[in-house]
């Protein structure tokens, strides 16, 4: 195992803790960090298999795919937390209802 | 687009264009509205005559949009097609001008103007269809504009009896979407053809278009109502007496029966059908139907309750005719859509202007209400002449031909089925008729109304008169040229051309 | 802007004018009004330049700023993506039209609901013009945020918790598939569909790969037993908003799921799409029932997507047989059937919830006679719910049941044809409102006449377009986007 692999397979576990955490964490700051996390997994993996062969440059096609990624995620995340606070203020709870029954 | 492919959708036009406009008039503009049914009925009227002239003389009217591929909107006069066209353009007068009379003052009529004129445009359709998918096309349509026209009063009863018409409607045209689809994925095109277009299946496909045949009539038997799909006939006559004069002698049934003919005729033809071994088992439906529906006519309090089973039992006179497969009975199923179709109203139209002026709905309280209502009673007793086969009436003829039909293709028991109905029938309306004239008439009507001089409103009598007249007309003059009978004649010669 | 000449790249155009829109409109809001119907002209004038492109010359491409994939960024528009673009288009500019009364007097809502709603409309083009699996994630991250702030900008409780479920979901699936993307990149080295579609073969790192991406699209589609989210989402937003989620942007994750599938993932999955086309059955019945149970209108019509929805995953199975050509358009006719018929319900329900204050639906009786054209409306677009002729709901009911028929699998027509049943039972749950008795209702709220004939223009689009299927078919076939799949994928 080279060390490529060993940064891909973290990250497919922190993809999976945070995956983990989104499904049992109820309050949503934990919920947006969860997400943050398995993006961070995502994020690894993509860099990880940027590696090429040892005395090659890495690929860069996968850093910009990063670096958009990031992005995305810095803006997902700030608006998930304004939307957490006007949630927090309409309803008064720091979570989701219960999922009305269907 | 030439002048013979436009007819079929002016023809069309002549009742849709009203009816859209009808929609957007204001509830008080009476006039104006009034003005706008009766041209539109004249000019269908005129344009629908014009083209049964026109295909005496061989015109070819066709009017071609593809829809799909392999699949064209077609719109096609034929004889078949020019009769029930024909039949449904002269009710529709009638109809019209007796529902003006009958909805005088009563809320919502733009909106029930406007979906009765939808209902004709979709029967116009069902009768002009020249393939399978336009025949589908105006069946739904027929079963979405009815729908407003059932629940019209908007009252509980109507909003469940409209529930329970949609339920077996709309399951209706979906076993027909279904039998169409499978039968396009065998044979391509479907459009309706002179003694069948599968013939060349027979051999590869026998139980698929056993199968298909099936889904076929289940979807057309439901709007037909053949026991067991009649269940919703009854429930409908929560609706005003004109919507049922037109379900019940004109549109919804006949477009079933109508139905039944074309894919019996035109679709397997009746060779194959009888090949199969698909025309036995639908004659002992219909025959089933006929027993059944006057035994229950027997049974029901409610006047229109009676008229609505006799009205399963006597439309399925159509499909017992077409299935006995042989040319002397489809002349007596063909004619009797147009025979049916003018006793029923007639009978319909009396059930109504008996409700509007005397309040009367019961069979019971019709005591002595010949002496009340003269007029309107001897049209009723006329349609009900008619209904059980009294020579000279148009059911007779209906009758004749049906009988001496089955005696020709060797099946002496549709005699029988016959001879019962018509006991049947005498059972159900003889005591009626016998309480109308002979008895005497009560103290006081449920509710009544004075029109003056006149017994009822003209606009309610006019209409009733005409039709009963015309029942009796056809059957005194049905060896004429241009009856319904040598009409009829006519159309199953084509089918039965050596 | 360039001429109408066969190398016009319409296809920049097409994607430049909504975002144009949307930068104009947040900077100055003031002017927005006016600014939008130019926009939208602007927009539906492209997307119809460049749908005349792809039906009479065939497949357009365009490499922007003159770099060639692998390095470059690809537009590529077929048969399939004009098809969307122009289904977008149609509900968009409706929509548009619709929304300028909608938000007439200037409030905050009405401030980011432009640059948002042009922005969504961007991304949508984007998405169907993108011929790269990265750029597709890029679009798709842009237009779930869209839609979710749009959601949000009704500012209830419902729906912002709404918002909030619906942004979870969307963040979790489309992340499950970036991951899928980074397997592709890192297998085949390259991102572009066609280049993909090449070399994809059966592997155990792109099956990975296409399990996590089918997995992530499936849950921003809502397919069955994923919909959770979306019936609170589109009920609660506002009615414009819940016309474009429901109409289109659902349809835009599945889109992605259609072109993926037919033109990269390895090999046809029959067991995938088995499963595929049962979940749909299932989302069908679920869905539906779910929909003749509810007391709220918006609720009964956003179940209704749920059911809809389900229709186009029976593609998946039906496409396993040598008729998928005729399964796959009948997708795509229920995407355009369904977006047309849907957003015009949601627009006819918005209007009766404006007008009268409510939208119980057991005390809509007598509401009616206000916003008759609305209710008329609804039910036009019922027609096309149901799948009745001549709808091009019915067209596409009628392809499907084809492709059932013809490809031996008769048993899928059981949910085909009792979806259209369950479908008129829930849509004449509303109707026979128009004709009952019972209700309250003040009716103080006008509704100007250019809300209800939007409404009203749209169902007639969608029982009108019908007779226009052969032209639509012919499109869609354009560059064949369906029938390459056929020939990889004969059993």
């Amino acid at each position: 195992m080279n060390a490529a692999m060993l940064y891909a397979l973290t990250g497919a576990g922190l993809f999976a803790l945070g995956l983990y955490a989104l499904a049992v964490q109820a309050h949503l700051l934990r919920k947006i960090i969860a997400f943050n996390v398995m993006g961070s997994g995502a994020f690894l993996v993509l860099g990880a298999l940027a590696h090429r062969a040892p005395d090659q440059v890495a690929d860069p096609v996968p850093h910009a795919m990063v670096i958009t990624g990031i992005v995305v995620a810095v803006s997902a995340t700030a608006f998930a937390l304004v939307l957490m606070l006007r949630v927090q203020s309409e309803t008064g709870q720091p979570h989701l209802p219960e999922q009305p029954s269907d | 687009m030439s002048w013979n492919a436009s007819l079929p959708l002016l023809v069309l036009a002549s009742s849709l264009v009203p009816g859209l406009i009808i929609f957007c008039l204001p509830e008080e503009k009476q006039r104006t509205r009034t003005t706008l049914n009766l041209v539109g009925v004249l000019l269908k009227l005129a344009l629908v005559t014009f083209m049964v002239w026109g295909v005496q003389q061989g015109e070819h009217y066709e009017t071609r949009i593809p829809l799909l591929p392999g699949l064209d909107f077609v719109l096609r006069a034929d004889a078949l097609s020019m009769f029930f066209a024909l039949l449904s353009a002269v009710l529709w007068l009638a109809t019209t001008i007796y529902a003006i009379g009958y909805l005088e003052d009563s809320p919502h009529r733009s909106r029930f103007f406007g979906f009765f004129s939808l209902c004709v445009t979709a029967t116009l359709g069902v009768a002009l269809a020249g393939d399978m998918i336009t025949f589908l096309l105006f069946y739904e349509m027929l079963t979405l504009a009815t729908y407003p026209l059932v629940v019209h009063r908007g009252t509980e009863a109507a909003l469940r009896a409209g529930n329970v018409y949609l339920a077996y409607t709309v399951t209706g045209g979906a076993l027909l979407l279904a039998g169409m689809v499978w039968l396009h994925t065998l044979s391509g095109p479907l459009e309706f053809t002179a003694n069948g277009f599968l013939a060349g299946l027979a051999r590869d496909h026998a139980a698929a278009l056993v199968a298909i045949f099936v889904l076929l009539i289940a979807g057309l038997g439901v709007k037909a109502a053949l026991v067991p799909f009649h269940g919703w006939l009854p429930q409908a006559m929560v609706a005003p007496a004109p919507v049922s004069a037109l379900l019940h002698a004109v549109a919804v049934v006949k477009a079933g029966a109508f139905g039944i003919i074309r894919v019996i005729h035109d679709v397997y033809g009746i060779e194959l059908a009888a090949e199969l071994a698909l025309t036995g088992p639908l004659a002992g439906l219909a025959a089933l139907t006929i027993i059944y529906g006057s035994l229950q006519a027997l049974l029901q309090n409610d006047l229109k309750r009676r008229l609505a089973f006799s009205t399963v039992s006597q439309v399925s006179y159509v499909a017992l005719g077409i299935a006995i497969a042989g040319p002397v009975a489809t002349i007596g199923g063909i004619v009797h859509l147009v025979h049916q179709g003018l006793m029923k109203i007639t009978l319909f139209f009396c059930a109504g202007n008996l409700a509007e002026t005397l309040g009367i709905h019961k069979v019971t309280e019709m005591r002595g209400v010949g002496r009340r209502m003269p007029w309107t009673m001897a049209a009723f007793t006329l349609g009900a002449f008619g209904m059980i086969g009294v020579p000279p009436m148009a059911g007779f003829f209906s009758k004749w031909f049906l009988g001496s039909g089955g005696l020709d293709m060797g099946q002496p028991w549709v005699v029988a089925v016959l001879i019962v109905s018509s006991l049947l029938n005498a059972a159900y309306f003889l005591p009626v008729l016998r309480a109308v004239w002979f008895e005497d008439p009560p103290e006081a009507w449920p509710a009544e109304r004075s029109f003056g001089r006149s017994e009822t409103s003209l606009m309610l009598l006019l209409p009733t008169l005409s039709t009963a007249f015309s029942a009796l007309a056809v059957g005194l003059l049905a060896s004429m040229p241009l009856s319904p009978l040598q009409w009829a004649s006519l159309v199953a010669s084509l089918e039965y051309r050596p | 802007m360039g001429t109408l000449s066969p190398d016009s790249p319409w296809t920049i155009w097409v994607i430049f004018s909504p975002l144009a829109g949307a930068v104009f409109t947040f900077l100055w809001p003031r002017r927005a009004r006016l600014a939008v119907p130019l926009v939208a002209l602007g927009t539906v004038g492209s997307v119809a330049c460049l749908v005349w492109q792809v039906a009479e010359l065939g497949v357009q491409s365009h490499a922007l700023g003159g770099w060639a994939a692998p390095l470059g960024i690809n537009l590529y528009a077929d048969g399939l993506s004009a098809m969307m673009l122009l289904t977008t288009a149609l509900v968009g500019a409706a929509v548009t039209f619709y929304a300028t009364e909608y938000f007439r007097r200037a409030s905050e809502t009405a401030r980011y609901f432009w640059p948002l709603w042009l922005c969504l409309w961007t991304a949508l083009n984007a998405l169907f013009l993108s011929w790269d699996i990265f750029n597709l994630y890029v679009a798709f991250e842009l237009l779930g945020l869209a839609a979710i702030a749009l959601v949000a900008l009704a500012g209830s409780a419902d729906a912002l918790t709404g918002a909030m479920r619906y942004l979870l979901v969307s963040l979790l699936g489309s992340l499950t598939y970036l991951l899928g993307v980074a397997l592709f990149y890192s297998t085949y080295g390259t991102l572009d569909i066609g280049l993909l579609g090449d070399l994809t073969a059966p592997s155990a790192a792109s099956w990975a790969a296409t399990g996590l991406m089918v997995a992530g699209l499936l849950l921003k589609t809502a397919l069955f037993p994923l919909h959770f989210w979306l019936p609170p989402a589109h009920a609660a937003a506002p009615t414009p908003v819940s016309a474009i989620l429901s109409a289109l942007v659902v349809k835009a994750s599945f889109y992605l799921l259609l072109r993926l599938w037919l033109e990269v993932f390895p090999v046809t999955a029959a067991g995938l799409g088995h499963l595929l086309g049962l979940l749909g059955a299932l989302a069908i019945v679920w869905g539906s029932l779910q929909a003749l149970r509810q007391t709220r209108l918006k609720l009964l019509v956003a179940y209704s997507t749920v059911a809809q929805l389900g229709y186009l995953f029976l593609a998946f199975p039906l496409a396993l047989s040598p008729v998928a050509a005729t399964a796959w358009s009948a997708s795509v006719f229920f995407i355009l059937s369904h977006a047309l018929a849907k957003a015009a319900m949601f627009l006819a329900a918005g209007n009766i919830l404006r007008f009268a204050g409510h939208d119980r639906i057991a005390e809509l009786g007598r509401a009616p006679y206000g916003v008759s054209l609305s209710w008329a409306a609804f039910g036009v677009a019922g027609i096309s719910i149901i799948g009745l002729p001549p709808s091009v709901g019915f067209a596409a009911k009628w392809l499907q049941l084809e492709a059932a028929l013809a490809g031996g699998q008769w048993w899928w027509t059981l949910p085909i044809v009792g979806g259209g049943l369950l479908a008129t039972a829930y849509v004449f749950k509303i109707i026979s409102c128009v004709f009952s008795q019972n209700g309250r209702t003040s009716g103080t709220n006008g509704i100007s006449w250019r809300m209800e004939w939007t409404a009203f223009g749209l169902s007639l689009a969608a029982l009108g377009i019908g007779f226009a299927a052969p032209q639509l078919l012919a499109l869609l076939n354009s560059g064949t986007p369906l029938a390459l799949h056929e020939v990889g994928s004969a059993p």
